[in-house]
């Protein structure tokens, strides 16, 4: 598994960048938004909170640069990313692990369907050149130009405004109590379908042009004439041949577009107000809260990464010359 | 008026003193294995060569014999890994700047295939003006008629029709002639020709080969010649050099090389090119019918593995040079015992 | 010198004609003449705006009338006037940050190719770290610190994280364009290296530098219309972002004022078409394949021919066109 350890390594010093790129970013910006948010608190602050911010910001002009960046290690080794202020005063880690699994879980879901459908109608449009697919393509064009956000914005504005078929934002009902029971359940489905059918629809057009014109370029390729030849079936050469081949570059690059379906997925939370890292993200961003903004985007960050890694085991599953290399 | 002037120090070349020399030049191309293990590739090994003005050396041997590296290292593109390119009588070792310049003015370079040398996005005009202006530092007037004379030369004619075509707009010939006339605008005194003519029509190898001799005889140029067609050697070169596995195997006129061959490699090489004036079925060897590794090539003599004469010695030991006729020198232990022959 | 001129002109002349070549592809046309629209109005879209975007009047959260076209905000803005004069801000800003990126990552990207060997490795491993790092958080945090994230700020910004892919895609390019026989030969007549690279290499690379250069800039505007729909940016600039903002903080979608947030998304998923449009013209012009047959499906239904897997059916009649 030589080609998966080279990816963990690499995926090691990958989150080590985004460590060191946290340390650094607000060290490293002119203006001083920690001393402004003092003021604005006025001493409100308790001593805990304050050096938390001494730290994470490198105030502590008593201690060296070398010694911060050790000091924030070891914070970020015991999962301590600071206090959250507008939450005050609960730990970012806190906030964090209350949001994630829905993200985690609409994302998750949502790309992975995107992907499947996306591919599949991309095979169908590769294999067979001018039927009503390739009429579509403009279509998803428009749809893969648009925002995330404002996609969200027009579902939420004809589906849940105008038709009243589903809840315009949040989770779960908030007249439900959180539990294992099917009303609770059926209300976070109700919930989740407009935001992942946001995400589904902004995503899928990217796949089916990738998986399209992968699938030109394999058909002409003489080994599918070849297969052509031997009579084998259409079914079989479309699947077995030509798309066999032509996904390999759509997997590597999913992984290569998740952080930008993370980004877009992370939008269309704060439209929905879903309870999830992005709606987190956002009020951080409207209240100033830097600590949580940074532990946010670390947690994405490696997020993305144990995905990119997921991708990469797929990836060794489906191309056997790499398999071989082990 | 041509650009390039004929009279160019014949003095040197009468004198026998080679304008452009190798002396035990050796290459190895570290490469990585299959493991990430560190490998060399043995492309070139001690390689002697001379060129004198007004004549054509041949190069001859089968693909990844390491003829091409010879010349690439000659024209020093590649750094040597041993051994000497002496540029009349001095060494000489450049890579970029001023003195590889320099260099290449006097030793220039055609390549195998016209359809890669030639880059796709400039016309045939600028590759030449380029040519011109870096070697000549002509401008304005005399660079337009340095450039048609360049034309003239390679009888790419009438001159104004060429200048402005791209390379995709010519044949494989006109492109071959426009890269000879790229290296001629440099006025060098020695042409490296990597398989000149090996990705041609046969129809006009000829042609261009033709070419080639009679601009060798117009500057006085000193010709390298690489190519694995061995009845072409006879037709153009004075002198015919064989390499097998990275060595020179056998050595001497043209004309001696190819009708009487000594080593048993030339004796293989030539018996497989079809021949209309023997009826002699061709000696099949008895080993593999392949290039050896370069990467751990053969013990002794890298031949023996396919050679139907080989001799326990033949395994052990490298054998130098012995004079099998008159001026004709084969790295073969079977010639021994009978120098005086 | 005359003659000189004479006969030198006609190869750029020639050399344009056939590099523009791509210009015929109808998409590229289409994709062109959108964009070619939002740039007119970046130029004068402040004079023909009929309202101040910022003055406040009467009409309070009115929809489309002859008075104000695309209707008012909810402080009786005339939306029309804030979508012409934030036209300026979103191409600036894309272009700026698509051209630094796109600088940045050339230079890497060719560097890279160029160098091989650690020097490559380690250049290559930095784009692969801004590859996978998402973009728009880190965006967020940098720009959510910044004191003052006006449109430059933004641009740089966004150009520092954004330029990866071109990188990744030029050094590819030039790994396999500096071991061709062309660059060899002019390098054995003697060319020098900065020559090698902006004569013979960078020209050949103008197709791959140009689609990712509009991909940078389709990604620039996007990131920084969400950045000001977020509300990192200072919403003091107009652009169709901070439309947005006004419009999802002042719950235009619960009061039904569609004409709020329509037309702004509807801009910008024009200009985003008419960018992708123009890619698809030049990947088509440099890979033929690509072509979809949609608009000959007709004419080859009619003539019964049916598209088979790998051959690319070219039908020349009175109306045929010319394929490969």
């Amino acid at each position: 598994m030589k080609y998966l350890l080279r990816r963990a390594a690499f995926y090691l010093v990958t989150a080590w960048a985004a460590i060191t790129l946290n340390f650094f970013i607000p060290r490293m910006l002119p203006g001083d938004p920690v001393k402004a948010l003092l003021n604005q608190y006025h001493g409100q602050l308790s001593s805990d909170a304050t050096h938390s911010l001494y730290v994470l910001f490198g105030l502590d002009k008593q201690a060296g640069l070398w010694q911060q960046y050790l000091e924030y290690w070891g914070n970020i080794l015991h999962g301590d990313f600071g206090l959250s202020f507008s939450f005050f005063p609960t730990p970012v880690s806190e906030v964090i692990s209350q949001s994630l699994p829905w993200t985690l879980g609409l994302v998750g879901l949502s790309t992975v369907i995107s992907f499947v459908l996306g591919t599949l109608a991309g095979v169908y449009a590769g294999w067979r050149r001018g039927s009503w697919l390739d009429g579509m393509l403009p279509v998803s064009t428009f749809f893969s130009a648009v925002p995330y956000f404002w996609i969200a914005l027009i579902a939420i504005a004809v589906f849940a405004e105008g038709a009243q078929l589903f809840p315009a934002s949040g989770g779960w009902d908030p007249a439900l109590i959180p539990s294992f029971d099917g009303a609770f359940i059926g209300s976070v489905v109700s919930h989740g379908i407009l935001p992942a059918l946001t995400i589904v629809v902004s995503s899928v057009a990217g796949w089916i042009l990738g998986m399209r014109n992968m699938m030109v370029t394999v058909s002409s390729e003489d080994y599918v004439t070849v297969a052509h030849a031997k009579g084998l079936k259409e079914r079989t050469v479309m699947f077995g041949y030509a798309a066999r081949n032509a996904v390999l570059p759509n997997v590597s690059n999913f992984a290569l577009s998740l952080g930008f379906i993370v980004s877009g997925t992370l939008v269309t939370e704060m439209v929905f107000s879903y309870p999830g890292i992005g709606y987190v993200l956002w009020k951080a961003v409207g209240s100033k809260d830097y600590p949580l903004m940074q532990g946010v985007f670390l947690i994405i960050t490696l997020s993305v990464l144990v995905a990119n890694m997921i991708a990469d085991v797929v990836y060794t599953m489906l191309d056997p010359r790499i398999r071989r290399e082990a | 008026m041509t650009a390039i002037d004929k009279n160019d120090t014949p003095a040197a070349a009468r004198t026998g003193g080679a304008v452009l020399a190798a002396r035990a030049l050796t290459k190895h191309f570290k490469v990585r294995g299959a493991r990430g293990r560190r490998r060399e590739v043995h492309a070139v090994e001690g390689i002697d060569l001379e060129l004198h003005r007004g004549r054509v050396v041949a190069l001859v041997g089968e693909s990844g014999s390491g003829k091409s590296t010879v010349a690439r290292l000659l024209a020093q593109l590649y750094p040597a890994t041993d051994g000497q390119v002496l540029l009349e009588g001095e060494p000489v070792r450049v890579s970029f700047g001023k003195r590889f310049r320099a260099y290449c003015r006097d030793v220039q370079m055609i390549f195998q295939d016209p359809f890669a040398s030639l880059n796709p996005i400039h016309t045939v005009g600028y590759s030449l003006r380029r040519s011109l202006r870096i070697h000549q530092g002509l401008k304005g007037g005399e660079l337009e008629s340095g450039l048609g004379a360049l034309l003239e030369m390679v009888h790419l004619t009438p001159a104004a029709r060429y200048v402005d075509k791209f390379p995709h707009e010519l044949s494989g010939g006109q492109r071959q002639r426009v890269a000879i006339a790229r290296a001629l605008g440099a006025r060098p005194k020695v042409l490296l020709a990597d398989e000149p003519v090996s990705m041609l029509d046969v129809s006009i190898r000829l042609g261009v080969l033709n070419l080639l001799a009679e601009l060798k005889d117009e500057f006085n140029l000193a010709i390298l010649y690489i190519t694995h067609d061995i009845a072409s050697a006879r037709y153009f070169a004075d002198e015919t050099v064989v390499m097998y596995a990275g060595r020179i195997v056998e050595r001497g006129g043209s004309e001696d090389v190819t009708q009487r061959p000594t080593h048993p490699y030339t004796k293989l090489l030539l018996a497989s090119a079809p021949n209309p004036d023997s009826q002699e079925t061709p000696e099949a060897g008895n080993g593999p019918a392949e290039a050896p590794s370069l990467v751990s090539p053969p013990s002794g003599c890298r031949f023996h593995p396919r050679c139907p004469q080989a001799m326990d010695r033949c395994r052990v030991e490298v054998p130098p040079f012995f004079s099998a006729n008159d001026d004709q020198l084969s790295a073969c232990w079977l010639y021994a015992g009978e120098d005086a022959s | 010198m005359v003659t000189t001129t004479v006969e030198t002109t006609p190869a750029p002349a020639r050399r344009a004609s056939s590099r523009l070549l791509f210009l015929k592809n109808r998409k590229t046309q289409v994709g062109l003449a959108i964009l070619g629209f939002f740039v007119l109005l970046a130029l004068v879209g402040d004079l023909l705006a009929p309202y101040d975007p910022g003055h406040t009047g009467p009409d309070v959260l009115r929809p489309p009338s002859g008075a104000h076209l695309l209707g008012t905000t909810n402080t009786g803005q005339d939306v029309l006037s804030q979508l012409l004069v934030g036209t300026r801000g979103v191409l600036v800003v894309g272009l700026l940050a698509g051209l630094l990126a796109t600088v940045l990552s050339v230079i890497v990207g060719v560097t890279a190719g160029f160098l091989g060997g650690v020097g490559d490795e380690l250049l290559s491993l930095l784009a692969n770290i801004f590859l996978v790092i998402p973009a728009l958080p880190l965006i967020i945090i940098v720009a959510g610190q910044l004191p003052d994230a006006g449109g430059i700020t933004v641009a740089l910004v966004i150009s520092l994280t954004g330029w990866a892919w071109c990188s990744r895609v030029v050094r590819a390019q030039t790994l396999s364009l500096r071991r061709r026989d062309f660059v060899e030969a002019a390098r054995a007549n003697g060319e020098s290296l900065p020559r090698l690279v902006f004569f013979e290499i960078l020209p050949n690379l103008t197709a791959v530098i140009t689609t990712s250069f509009i991909g940078t800039v389709i990604f620039a505007i996007l990131s920084e219309i969400t950045l000001a729909f977020i509300g990192v940016t200072s919403i003091s600039d107009w652009n169709w972002g901070t439309i947005l903002f006004f419009a999802q903080n002042n719950q235009a979608l619960d009061q039904g004022a569609w004409w709020w947030f329509v037309p702004a998304g509807l801009c910008i998923a024009a200009v985003g078409t008419a960018l992708t449009l123009i890619n698809f013209g030049i990947d088509e012009f440099v890979n033929p394949r690509l072509r979809t047959t949609g608009r000959d499906a007709k004419l080859l239904r009619a003539k019964r021919i049916r598209a088979r897997v790998g051959f690319t059916p070219v039908y020349r009649g009175t109306d045929g066109r010319e394929g490969s």
